[in-house]
């Protein structure tokens, strides 16, 4: 049967079991956007390029299938990349299409040409540029089992318009063939032997858990795992999920703004169970002083990560599920009450300087206000956030009991993310209460989705914390630059104004004592809700590890009232 | 250190940059590269030289792994392998004196190959060690121009080798073939 370009790659689509893309039309994607009228595939237009990838990106990570980001070529393609690299860093099977002038223009400079192979090359996983019809099927074929096997990750492709019009015969092909390209499953059975006898001799051990687990599905086995080895477990921003937060072997997350006994846990530890992390400087703090008494087990399907920042006893490289599935019939039950006693020690004392442990003085923190909106939500909400303090309030109150619930921008830390990211959501899981936390900074780079939102009628609620600052950099330059402010005190619009300019019902709260109030208002109305809270101005995120300081150094939030400073 | 990494690769446009890119990125220093055929039409051999930090090279081994055009990667660096490189050296010389550099040509087993009335191009083939030591010769007679491959690599006699990266030890598939799975 002869077909399109354009045809074959919605055929391709559809056979990936694609239902959904994000994307933005221009001249060099016109025929496939004309193609994809006759199949079942649902476009969102989203108002920005940016936008796509980023709800691609989500989409992905809340369904677990690959998420699909379409762009024209030029510069439809590269608003594409900071989202690319977003995918890049958090390891998220993203495939991106973007269109390219014809192939016998291709490096004359031609209207809307931009080397996209090129530009992407350092932030795909794998990249193809498509110059004829005939090769579309299996690129696309490829680029989709590169995208979610093995360490997920985004992959470009780019594709000449001639692509797109020839008409060639369309075989799809049931098998393809990448010599170069074997994800390792099982870990050897010496080293599994080596790091068994590890555990077995680990009176303090800790479990690291990152994003790994839940990409992999390995959920049930962490839990069965720390249960038989009575072992704690740290997460990762991303890791947040792993493990119900009221398990008692969970310590919350770790690393620069974690849990203060958790950060003294691993610290004190004398086995680290890195679990599909990799030791970000994050999560690690200097280096020289990380975990200094701990021997390390490293899990991971990625090769490269071992001994990259952290030299590691027992390397097991493989699939994180396979491997703990392979483990855990070989591990003796152990008992660590000792170990855990004192982590309960440590934990009394961080409740003392929770902020929930303060009066009500008619102050509206944000922390208040993100453990409010957790109540009323029973934690079961999909959160989508931006980047800066809102996001690390969000990782520290909103306490998860299950898996794929909290969607946010680790490694790259890209601002903006949240509001595409619920859009994505949305589409992964639209019977969910999604909802998006945000800051007004971070708020201000993509609120032009609301439009988005509002043309899908995507039922997704939006909290606002505003405290008129880009407030992590702010209080970055309150602890170490002297209070200098500089660039960091940030205006905005009326955004009540603004929400119902989108046609979203928008509230504006002040007071504490009105925060669960306007919860019930966004739950109660249908459709897409708007709450601003205008939260205390100069807050901080607490606890802090400085740069430069080991992970146990950390500054802590004040048990009296006075100003923050130094721990 | 110096290490020696062979690479067995797709023959594909775009390869070579790919992995230039990733030593770049990773902020490996590259001493030379050498690229070419093989016995396959579909695989290009490389050969890296490159300063390393690090005992080892694993890091830049698992890297280069995990490109999706690349089949197989070694450091050679201390297993038993035949090392070689090529140079061209062109030296200013006057017709009285060609039979001076013929001869010491002939010591190092190298062959001068072009003659031109104020010159001649001597090629020669072997360790870097050797080709420095005509070149040390040479260069008072007068180098006026001097070109060099880069080293290339093989292992010798049968063995795989050895892989430094945990789980690819040995393990050489030829290819995999993937299936949808059926939903």
């Amino acid at each position: 049967m002869k077909l399109t370009g354009a045809k074959i790659i919605n055929e391709c689509l559809v056979r990936e079991g694609v239902e959904v893309v994000f994307g933005y039309p221009g001249g060099a994607i016109m025929h496939f956007y004309d193609a994809m009228l006759d199949y079942p595939i649902h476009h969102v237009l989203t108002r920005h390029e940016q936008g796509a990838i980023f709800a691609a990106d989500s989409y992905a990570r809340v369904s677990g299938k690959v998420g699909v980001a379409i762009a024209t070529s030029g510069p439809g393609a590269t608003n594409l990349v900071t989202g690319i690299s977003t995918a890049m860093m958090d390891s998220v099977p993203v495939v991106c299409i973007t269109g390219q002038v014809a192939a016998h223009l291709i490096g004359g400079d031609a209207f809307q040409e931009t080397d996209m192979t090129g530009i992407t090359l350092p932030i795909t996983k794998h990249n193809y540029m498509v110059t004829n019809a005939s090769e579309l099927a299996h690129v696309i074929r490829e680029a989709f089992f590169i995208a979610r096997s093995g360490r997920p990750g985004p992959v470009l492709i780019d594709i000449c318009k001639n692509a797109q019009f020839e008409e060639v015969e369309f075989i799809y092909p049931e098998e393809i063939s990448l010599p170069g390209y074997k994800p390792p499953e099982h870990a050897p059975i010496e080293d599994l032997e080596k790091a068994v006898k590890l555990i077995a001799e680990s009176v303090r051990p800790v479990i690291l858990a990152g994003h790994g687990v839940q990409m992999s599905g390995s959920m049930d086995e962490l839990k069965s795992f720390a249960q038989k080895t009575q072992t704690p477990v740290a997460m990762t921003l991303l890791g947040l999920g792993s493990l119900p937060a009221s398990n008692p072997y969970n310590l919350g997350m770790m690393g620069m703004h974690g849990e203060a006994y958790c950060n003294q846990a691993i610290q004190n530890a004398d086995l680290l169970l890195a679990f599909g992390m990799r030791f970000d400087d994050r999560v690690t703090a200097h280096l020289r002083t990380y975990a200094p008494r701990a021997r390390k087990i490293h899990i991971d399907i990625d090769p490269t990560e071992i001994n990259k920042n952290v030299k590691v006893d027992v390397p097991l490289v493989g699939n994180l599920k396979t491997v703990l599935n392979d483990m855990i019939p070989l591990v003796k039950p152990s008992e660590h009450e000792e170990w855990l006693d004192q982590i309960t020690q440590w934990k009394e004392e961080t409740k003392a300087r929770d902020i929930l442990s303060w009066p009500d003085e008619e102050k509206l923190h944000s922390a208040h206000v993100i453990r409010d909106f957790w109540e009323k939500t029973a934690g079961d909400a999909i959160v989508t956030t931006g980047v800066g303090q809102h996001q690390m309030w969000a990782a520290q109150y909103y306490q998860l009991e299950k898996p794929y619930r909290l969607v946010t921008s680790g490694g790259a830390g890209t601002m903006g993310f949240g509001l595409p990211a619920a859009i994505g959501a949305w589409f992964a899981c639209p019977e969910r209460d999604i909802w998006v936390v945000e800051g007004d900074g971070s708020f201000q780079m993509s609120l032009n989705e609301m439009a988005t939102v509002v043309q899908e009628g995507a039922n997704i609620k939006i909290l606002l914390i505003n405290n008129s600052f880009l407030g992590m950099v702010r209080q970055w330059q309150e602890f170490f630059f002297d209070k200098r402010y500089a660039a960091t005190p940030i205006s905005g619009p009326d955004f009540i104004k603004i929400g119902e300019a989108y046609g979203i019902p928008s509230k504006r709260v002040t007071k504490r004592k009105d925060v669960m109030d306007a919860i019930s208002f966004a739950q109660e109305t249908p459709g897409p809700v708007l709450i601003e809270y205008q939260v205390e101005k100069e807050d901080s995120v607490f606890p802090m590890v400085p740069s430069g300081a080991a992970l146990d150094e950390m500054m802590r939030r004040p048990i009296t009232r006075k100003k923050a400073g130094k721990k | 250190m110096q290490h020696t990494l062979i690479a067995k690769v797709e023959n594909k446009p775009g390869v070579l940059n790919r992995v230039a890119s990733l030593f770049r990125r990773r902020n490996f220093n590259i001493e030379s590269l050498n690229v070419g055929r093989t016995e396959n039409p579909d695989l290009s051999h490389m050969t890296i030289v490159m300063e390393n930090h690090d005992q080892d090279a694993s890091r830049v081994e698992a890297n280069l792994y995990k490109l999706v055009n690349v089949l197989d990667v070694q450091d050679v660096t201390n297993q038993p392998a035949v090392t070689r490189d090529l140079a061209l050296i062109k030296v200013a010389v006057e017709p009285d004196r060609r039979t001076e550099i013929a001869n010491l040509a002939n010591i190092f087993r190298a062959q001068i190959v072009d003659v031109a009335p104020d010159s001649v191009i001597v090629e020669i083939t072997g360790t870097e060690e050797k080709i420095e030591g005509l070149v040390e010769l040479l260069r008072p007679i007068g180098i006026i121009e001097l070109v060099r491959t880069g080293r290339v690599a093989m292992l010798r006699g049968n063995s795989l080798g050895i892989r430094y990266t945990p789980g690819t030890n040995g393990d050489t598939p030829n290819s995999i073939n993937i299936k949808n799975k059926k939903e």
